[in-house]
């Protein structure tokens, strides 16, 4: 299984057209990678299906950036 | 004999978003049947995303503009520009809908008259309006279906604006049939089970609404949107020619049931 970083990067990099390079854990993904809230919830949505979780409305709002994102599939897929 | 080949018609396709999007599901069934298929799309972010799934289908003639639904003139340029690439539309699925997030939850009586406005405009006066301009292009009979859902028929917690939206809309594919019937213009609705798509997300608490439908419908299964992709080619094609006005469920049976 590829790092957890490295599986949502490809995911990030693919959906939001921005260079691999700018997806670092401290990314935002409104302010530093130019996501809108449609964005966000198609992201989350792609993240469901690659970690095969769920992602809930609330869990979903206090996710801003990369890192939150590596943290959360890392504390709910084990 | 029946002929069920498409090959020879066009249809247009309203609001595709992305790959999970119903009206995506509606566009492969249709293409599967060699339809011609014409999308429209809403906003510039979205265009890339229509573009890039409009190429992976393997008939290349097709047709991708934008369409502001709420804008008049806009829809009629669309169907103008549309009519003189491809000429006769044989056939429309319209998939759109809207409503503020916020007024998605909670209770319907804290709907503004700007959100109920917004809703009703985006996702029930825009079938009339676009079946106002269609009309004259549709001169070899059609069909026309648009996507409903239980929610207008009873309450379903967290839809709120958008379920007395779709009650309009439900009411607007009863009277628009009987319009356009004499022109040989069919108008049906799907109100299809939940689906996950990026609209659906809208929802409160959406995959709370997903697993009721897994768990108690009788076919124990969410809705797919190539089921509703099926019956939506069932209802553009010859084989529901008698069918208009009509609401049918594809939700796995989820709507027969009394709790």
């Amino acid at each position: 299984m590829a790092d957890v970083l490295e599986r949502v990067s490809k995911i990030v990099v693919d959906r939001l057209g921005v260079d691999a390079s700018e997806v670092k854990p401290e990314a935002s993904f409104k302010e530093d990678l130019g996501a809108d809230s449609l964005d966000v919830v198609e992201l989350v949505m792609e993240l469901e299906d690659e970690f095969d979780m769920e992602i809930s409305d609330e869990d979903a709002e206090k996710i801003t950036t990369v890192g939150d994102v590596v943290n959360y599939i890392n504390s709910h897929n084990k | 004999m029946l002929n069920l080949s498409l090959e020879d018609r066009t249809y247009v396709v309203m609001g595709v978003a992305n790959k999970r999007s119903i009206a995506w599901g509606i566009a492969r069934s249709l293409a599967s049947a060699g339809a011609r298929l014409v999308f429209t799309y809403a906003g510039e972010r979205l265009e890339k995303n229509v573009k890039d799934l409009a190429e992976t289908l393997e008939r290349k003639d097709h047709l991708v503009l934008p369409c502001d639904i709420t804008n008049d003139e806009e829809i009629k340029t669309a169907f103008e520009k549309i009519h003189a690439e491809v000429g006769p539309i044989h056939g429309i699925a319209h998939c759109i809908a809207f409503a503020n997030t916020d007024e998605l939850k909670g209770e319907y009586l804290n709907t503004t008259r700007d959100g109920f406005l917004l809703a009703h405009n985006i996702s029930s006066y825009s079938l009339t309006a676009v079946v106002k301009e269609a009309r004259q292009y549709m001169t070899e009979g059609g069909s026309i279906v648009t996507m409903t859902y239980l929610g207008g028929e009873r309450v379903v917690q967290n839809y709120n604006v958008m379920g007395v939206a779709k009650a309009a809309l439900d009411a607007s594919v009863k009277y628009l049939a009987n319009d356009v019937g004499k022109d040989g213009i069919r108008v049906n609705a799907i109100s299809a089970g939940p689906i996950r798509t990026l609209a659906a997300k809208g929802i409160g608490d959406f995959n709370s609404i997903l697993k009721e439908i897994e768990e108690k419908s009788p076919l124990r299964r969410t809705t797919t949107p190539e089921e509703v992709g099926d019956t939506a080619l069932f209802l553009m094609s010859d084989l529901s020619r008698g069918i208009t006005g009509e609401i049918i469920h594809v939700d796995s049976g989820y709507n027969i049931l009394g709790n």
